[in-house]
């Protein structure tokens, strides 16, 4: 199937490229997500934000059956206590039409930084949470999901 | 599009060199063999989250059908509700019956078109519109109450016709992939196809809720999908056809537990 | 829409005071991305729920702001920390403004 798909690929090339077309590079792909996932923080937290990795798991299955429903699971290291506490979680995709797939608020009677849902993925990718803890400051995690092809096309 | 094409008649062209099955040599097998060995549930291809999703009676998106059916059965509609006539406890077994042939209509029914005859003829209502939320979330309602027994139908007598029907049916090539059910399913099983495992084609999950769909759903339904696959002509839900392939599609998945409603992809 | 779609809520029905409890919600909604074409190519409009909220006594205790990447029949889980007796509120408001809503008694010993 590889071979097949780089023989047509190749095959675009060779026609497109004398008209000046470029095709991407993963490189390129790769940097257009991680933009979309920056754009995705400041849209919801406002520009400028420092983002911390750290104290965010986000469980996704290594392998979606199908990219309509994706279980996630969010779990943000926090004892959320009124001193140290999570207020709220975004759910963001690099690779989505639309980056914010969710955001969370926690009240002061929530236990546990600890969400589970099912989200749409429209194709293999990282999957980020950010959450923002009561002093202002930024955390992030992320899990990645390789999204299958239903094997009879309908 | 082109690159599917070939692909399809790359597979198609494997499995007639694997095995030519014409119609007329499956007139050889006994109606009490089934090509396979063993059958599996659809439960065995699917990854261990969705198994985990079908396993958790919450997170399951199924038992929404199933508790809408459940106050279904007991509204007061027409000339009474479902529960005015039976019992809950006594729904239990009833879908393990199913298909079968109806005395009274002369014909082979399944248990929404039982659900149908009961509305029809009993509670003087119209018939449910068939994979609309009324009718589902009865019927997923009434097969849930079966979950873990084995089907039980009856091919003797006035089924059998029907059963020789459907599994005729199976072993026919059709659309543009020129496929047979029989190809697929007994003989091609395990295999992958692009990013699935294909499985036995079992029915004992149904009604459904396939990922796909985002919905929970009928055999006929997924029976529809499976020739759409195969660019073949469909099927109506309901039509005799289905209702006899019905009939050997769960003849031929005896030893299975039911498991409605279980989650497919 | 004017039939509240199904609900279905597993809320445990008594706690012990400070004991964390995990809640979990469903309701029934195609939650239409309004990406989705259909079989003749035309264009599936979004329809989707937008909020969600969790509260008992006017606190809100969680909420959740639902994009169209949020998947069909949406579910969430989250856990609260039981203080007092009282009904848990729980509401869904779609994107048109139609809110449904179920409630559920915890008695907290």
């Amino acid at each position: 199937m590889k071979k097949t798909v780089a023989r047509r690929r190749f095959l675009q090339g060779a026609l497109i490229l004398p008209m000046g077309w470029v095709m991407p590079s993963a490189a390129a792909e790769t940097q257009a997500r991680r933009q979309q996932v920056a754009a995705a923080i400041a849209e919801v937290f406002g520009p400028n934000r420092t983002v911390r990795a750290g104290k965010v798991q986000v469980r996704v299955p290594a392998i979606s059956e199908n990219g309509y429903s994706v279980p996630v699971a969010v779990e943000v290291d926090s004892p959320m206590t009124r001193d140290d506490h999570v207020r709220r979680i975004a759910v963001v995709s690099e690779a989505n039409p639309l980056a914010v797939i969710a955001q969370f608020e926690l009240g002061p009677q929530a236990a546990l930084a600890k969400v589970n849902t099912r989200i749409r993925l429209a194709d293999s990718q990282r999957v980020y949470a950010v959450a923002e803890m009561n002093d202002g400051t930024l955390w992030t995690g992320y899990g990645h999901s390789i999204v299958t092809l239903a094997a009879c096309v309908i | 599009m082109g690159y599917r094409l070939t692909l399809g008649l790359m597979l198609a062209s494997a499995l007639m060199l694997v095995h030519a099955q014409a119609p007329g040599m499956a007139q050889v097998m006994q109606i009490s063999e089934s090509p396979l060995d063993k059958p599996l549930s659809g439960f065995h291809f699917l990854t261990p989250e969705t198994r985990a999703m079908q396993q958790d009676d919450f997170a399951n998106p199924g038992y929404l059908w199933v508790a809408a059916g459940a106050e279904a059965f007991q509204q007061n509609v027409g000339a009474g509700s479902c529960a005015s006539c039976h019992d809950t406890k006594a729904m239990v077994g009833v879908a393990t019956r199913y298909p079968k042939f109806d005395e009274s209509a002369q014909t082979l029914i399944n248990l929404e078109g039982q659900i149908n005859q009961c509305r029809t003829k009993r509670q003087q209502l119209p018939a449910l519109a068939l994979e609309n939320q009324g009718i589902l979330s009865l019927s997923s309602f009434i097969t849930q109450q079966s979950q873990g027994m084995p089907t039980s139908v009856s091919i003797h007598g006035p089924a059998a016709p029907w059963l020789e029907r459907g599994k005729d049916y199976f072993f026919q090539r059709r659309g543009q992939l020129n496929l047979a059910c029989h190809q697929c399913h007994d003989e091609s099983w395990g295999k992958m196809l692009r990013g699935d495992q294909v499985s036995q084609g079992q029915p004992n999950g149904f009604p459904a809720y396939r990922l796909e769909w985002q919905s929970l759903g009928s055999l006929h339904r997924r029976l529809q999908d499976c020739e759409s696959g195969v660019r073949a002509q469909t099927q109506e839900l309901g039509s005799d056809a289905y209702l006899a392939l019905e009939l050997y599609l769960v003849w031929r998945s005896q030893g299975l537990a039911l498991e409605s409603p279980a989650v497919r992809r | 829409m004017t039939d509240q779609p199904t609900v279905r809520l597993s809320v445990p029905e008594r706690a012990k005071a400070g004991e964390v409890i995990e809640i979990k919600v469903m309701i029934q909604h195609d939650m239409e991305s309004g990406y989705r074409r259909g079989s003749l190519g035309e264009a599936i409009p979004r329809d989707i729920i937008k909020h969600f909220r969790c509260s008992m006594h006017g606190e809100t205790i969680f909420a959740a702001e639902f994009h169209p990447g949020v998947a069909a029949n949406p579910l969430l889980s989250f856990h609260m920390r039981a203080e007092r007796s009282g009904m848990l509120t729980f509401e869904w408001i779609d994107q048109t403004g139609v809110r449904w809503s179920k409630q559920a008694e915890l008695a907290v010993e």
